[in-house]
């Protein structure tokens, strides 16, 4: 197969025709989840509030599906860590982390989630990526906006690019022999 | 010990009801800082609060300062307000090293808890009489006094140390949660 990667056919038109729709399973799974990206917001400082500003009318995420911020790791499938995130604080962080059902995705917006940004000082972690592995980093002090949508329109180029069947249909590992 | 004229009133007033609690009065812009012994500090305390005269009733901060140079080498600070008369005053003792101790403020000002907590944890300066003695910001097991000048800025423990500490809590059983 040349592309297995085919939009599929709007719903509207499927039944209207009665018929079927070829696509690969792998891009109907991604299509869903592109654009329904929901959003964990760790909001520790000032980007939380920029944050704020991505989510309402006038830059509005819900254009592109991610509008739905759910305060339960369970049901998120991005950690927005938006601001300063101290070592102590690190804790809950890397705990919503594991908390997160999979495919889960991790986005450091702005300095300081970055890379620790103006805070070289003890309490203050040099980057959330020491502990949790990162998609993608905003930069900016707080970033606009409009970084943020690039960020979400980038993970769902992402995911477009992902192959989940590779992973569903993958044989599970050979359990190893005289553990337990 | 002689009281500037321009000392509030305050000052002439403890120096007359509590004798001996008065160690210096300075003023910067306008602000006055009354100096007295840490053994005596709670005393001097509770008069300018219930003093109706003085009725410093509001406790705004309770935090510390640290002189590596002097002896003693850490000078707690009270500060307080009087919003019957619009007067601010702040009290200060001193301590030192070897020996960190000044009496806690909850028995007068139960919000002292936290602020005293808060200036154990930074400095390592204890408060007697206090009833719950923890660090309040930084980890129970850190181990330095951060805001001691000779603490580094950047702390003493390397990232790697701390992505590994973060990833060893984070992964504690729910039962054992602090």
């Amino acid at each position: 197969m040349a592309d297995r990667r085919v939009t599929p056919v709007h719903v509207g038109e499927f039944q209207e025709e009665g018929g079927f729709v070829l696509s690969s399973v792998d891009s109907v799974i991604n299509w869903a989840r592109k654009n329904s990206i929901w959003p964990l917001p760790l909001g520790l400082s000032c980007c939380a509030i920029e944050f704020m500003a991505v989510a309402a009318s006038r830059f509005d995420m819900a254009r592109f599906g991610a509008e739905v911020a759910r305060f339960s790791p369970r049901q998120a499938d991005l950690m927005l860590v938006a601001g300063t995130l101290t070592y102590k604080m690190g804790e809950a962080c890397r705990r919503l982390y594991d908390q997160m059902a999979e495919p889960r995705w991790v986005v450091a917006m702005g300095a300081c989630a970055a890379s620790g940004g103006m805070f070289r000082s003890y309490p203050v972690m040099q980057g959330i990526d020491h502990i949790v592995p990162v998609d993608f980093y905003i930069p900016g002090c707080p970033p606009r906006p409009e970084a943020v949508l690039q960020a979400i329109l980038a993970l769902q180029k992402k995911i477009e690019a992902d192959r989940p069947t590779s992973q569903i249909l993958r044989a599970p590992a050979p359990v190893a022999a005289g553990r337990g | 010990m002689e009281i500037p004229e321009n000392a509030p009133a305050a000052a002439r007033r403890l120096a007359e009801a509590l004798p001996g609690a008065l160690l210096g009065a300075s003023e910067f812009r306008g602000q006055w800082c009354l100096d007295v012994p840490r053994e005596r500090a709670l005393e001097v305390l509770r008069l300018l609060k219930e003093e109706p005269d003085l009725d410093f009733g509001f406790l705004n901060d309770v935090t510390c300062t640290d002189h590596p140079d002097e002896d003693p080498r850490f000078r707690v600070v009270w500060v307080l307000t009087s919003h019957a008369r619009r007067e601010r005053l702040r009290v200060a003792a001193r301590c030192p090293e070897d020996d960190p101790v000044v009496p806690s403020a909850t028995p007068l000002w139960a919000g002292a808890d936290w602020l005293e907590r808060e200036a154990y944890d930074m400095f390592g300066v204890r408060f007697s009489g206090h009833p719950d003695l923890r660090r309040i910001l930084m980890p129970e097991d850190f181990d330095a006094w951060p805001l001691r000048k000779e603490f580094p800025m950047e702390g003493l423990r390397s990232d790697r140390d701390w992505a590994r500490w973060v990833i060893d809590r984070a992964r504690r059983p729910e039962g054992t949660l602090p």
